[in-house]
């Protein structure tokens, strides 16, 4: 179960923060999380509340909020991007020559406290 | 009424866990403990191979064990009866994996001086990979039944380990095991890997693992 230990993650990052804010409740947490990340976002909401209530100490019945941001590639040999999705083979070319510009990443964008 | 405010943080996850995982590398090269993290599928051998290497490598250094389970304590006990080295039991309730904060809980509960400390990882290909655990050093042992195709399906296992064991040698005549296509998939992966053959069962390849292992301890104590 990958996105428990994200969760726990993300819960003791987020306290953290809310320790130097002298304590303040947190209210939402607003995550990024990319199309190629290894981050299931269904699977993460499942654990979201129960690991609030049993691993955070500020973030008791703090909301989720999860935007999913599109995976581009780029391709070194026509030099345009395209959906990572697509796959590996450039969809205008057909090279294979090809990377991940963005889209693996899980970011935590912001917070609400109180 | 208190008023709701925003803060803005753009903070990777992943950034922040390889962050917590470097500190504690760190940390433990200059207390000079070598952290060994192997990991392999369910059933490839760890803990019969570490039994042999711990046994081996025993009286020349100070070795704890750190098995990590989802649940039972079952690994730590038959470490602990074979070898008689300090070994201990992580349960990551349910987690796929460890990362450098659930190693560091483990190292604390140590309780010790050592100068060689063996992580058994949860036995998957996928996960584990892809969270740092701070350790010196990473090995994946893949065993002959599992096929010649691993290095294929787990890419990132691969990249990973500088270290890999093929283990169940002595069951090779009964498997479609090719050795030459495995050690190519696995260079194609991590040009730096260096691949022992061994049979954790019959002892065969096991010296010459842990003298490699005992001569990367040296180097990253020295």
């Amino acid at each position: 179960m990958h996105e428990l230990g994200i969760a726990f993650h993300i819960i003791s990052e987020v306290d953290k923060i809310a320790e130097e804010n002298n304590g303040v409740e947190v209210k939402s947490v607003t995550l990024e999380i990319g199309e190629v990340s290894t981050v299931v976002p269904k699977y993460l909401e499942d654990v979201w509340y129960w690991a609030c209530e049993h691993k955070s100490t500020h973030l008791k019945n703090c909301k989720l909020n999860i935007v999913v941001t599109k995976a581009i590639s780029f391709c070194n040999s026509c030099q345009k991007t395209y959906s990572t999705l697509e796959g590996k083979k450039c969809p205008n070319c057909g090279s294979e020559d090809t990377f991940l510009v963005e889209g693996n990443q899980t970011k935590i964008k912001s917070i609400e406290v109180v | 009424m208190s008023e709701v405010r925003t803060i803005l943080l753009n903070r990777s996850i992943a950034d922040s866990i390889e962050e917590e995982a470097e500190e504690l590398r760190q940390e433990l090269k200059k207390r000079k403990i070598f952290l060994l993290n192997v990991m392999s599928s369910p059933g490839s051998g760890k803990t019969t191979t570490l039994i042999r290497l711990v046994n081996l490598l025993k009286d020349k250094y100070r070795i704890a064990i750190m098995e990590a389970d989802i649940d039972s304590d079952v690994d730590a006990i038959t470490v602990a009866r074979e070898t008689g080295v300090k070994s201990i039991q992580l349960h990551t309730g349910g987690m796929c994996h460890l990362d450098g904060s659930m190693t560091r809980q483990g190292l604390e509960a140590l309780d010790g001086e050592y100068d060689f400390v063996i992580l058994e990882n949860i036995g998957n290909l996928v996960c584990p990979a892809e969270f740092d655990t701070g350790a010196s050093m990473n090995m994946v042992i893949l065993s002959v039944p599992e096929g010649s195709d691993k290095p294929l399906k787990y890419p990132l296992m691969f990249e990973k380990s500088d270290l890999v064991l093929i283990n169940k040698i002595d069951t090779l005549e009964y498997f479609d095991f090719d050795y030459n296509i495995v050690e190519n998939f696995i260079f194609n992966r991590n040009k730096n890997a260096v691949i022992f053959k061994i049979s954790a069962k019959n002892g065969t390849g096991v010296e010459e693992v842990s003298k490699h292992l005992s001569s990367l301890i040296d180097k990253w104590r020295s």
